[in-house]
């Protein structure tokens, strides 16, 4: 499939909107549930493994196909995180100890989170086989 | 025909009972491809720029967003949907540990760092464009 086609351009467009969709209503879900705070902290935390294991098992084994892989990374993981509204919850803290610990709380689990995903990609990758070109991280 | 009574009357409440959804949903899409955009025209190997752009001018958008004052619906579309997906957590920690473990361990510090006092400037920003700008009330 050639990746500068108008039409493979189109839907890949219209994926990304899907997982756009979906992930801010996830998003907005958890918000809901939660309060702002803790809600934005989850999304961000869950949606970083996630990434990783999806960027780090394109890199290790591949076996997850390029559009499952831009409907999920590019649309829903990144639409499902967000720094806007962390970086508005950080200004509006007020109390430095709440800031450090919004900050402290998404920056240490985000990473966490990560490093986790990468790990469970090794091990699906361990079971799998061969190693292919990296993945996008957006 | 009351099989199309009840469709017409399910469909409408369904429409009107999701409406937060729909806004947050189709703010999510726009922000997403935006984002998209953004990455096809900035992309770089050695610093993770597109990322720093978003998140920056999203924060930006935000803080406008809340200082301003909009209604719900707008703070729904614009905020939550549009600057909730343009801007993203997860490609900003995927990334920085990425940088940290092929050894650019300061480009791995100076993004977290840059990420958050740009977003947080661009917030600034914001308030004072609102409180003292000429858009001021």
């Amino acid at each position: 499939m050639t990746g500068d086609h108008p039409l493979v351009r189109l839907e890949t467009l219209a994926l990304v909107a899907i997982g756009g969709f979906a992930g801010s209503n996830l998003r907005f879900l958890a918000t809901d549930l939660l309060a702002d705070v803790p809600g934005v902290l989850l999304v961000n935390a869950v949606g970083s493994a996630a990434l990783a294991f999806l960027v780090y098992e394109a890199e290790y084994a591949g076996l997850v196909g390029r559009r499952s892989r831009v409907v999920f990374t590019t649309g829903f993981l990144s639409s499902l995180t967000t720094y806007s509204t962390f970086a508005v919850q950080t200004a509006l803290a007020g109390d430095p100890l709440l800031v450090a610990g919004v900050v402290a709380g998404n920056y240490g689990l985000g990473f966490a989170g990560v490093v986790a995903g990468r790990s469970l990609a090794r091990r699906v990758a361990d079971g799998a086989g061969s190693t292919v070109g990296g993945g996008e991280t957006a | 025909m009351t099989l199309d009574v009840l469709t017409v009357t399910s469909t409408i409440s369904f429409a009107f009972d999701l409406q937060p959804a729909h806004l947050v949903g189709t703010g999510g899409a726009i922000g997403a491809v935006l984002r998209h955009w953004i990455y096809l025209q900035f992309s770089s190997e050695r610093f993770p720029w597109p990322t720093l752009a978003v998140n920056a001018i999203g924060s930006f958008v935000l803080g406008f967003v809340v200082f301003a004052g909009v209604g719900e619906s707008t703070a729904q579309l614009v905020g939550i949907g549009i600057c909730g997906s343009f801007t993203t957590f997860s490609s900003f920690s995927v990334e920085t540990v990425q940088l940290y473990e092929r050894g650019d361990r300061l480009r791995a510090v100076v993004n977290a760092a840059a990420n958050l006092l740009l977003s947080l400037a661009a917030i600034g920003l914001a308030w004072v464009i609102v409180a003292r700008g000429p858009l001021a009330l």
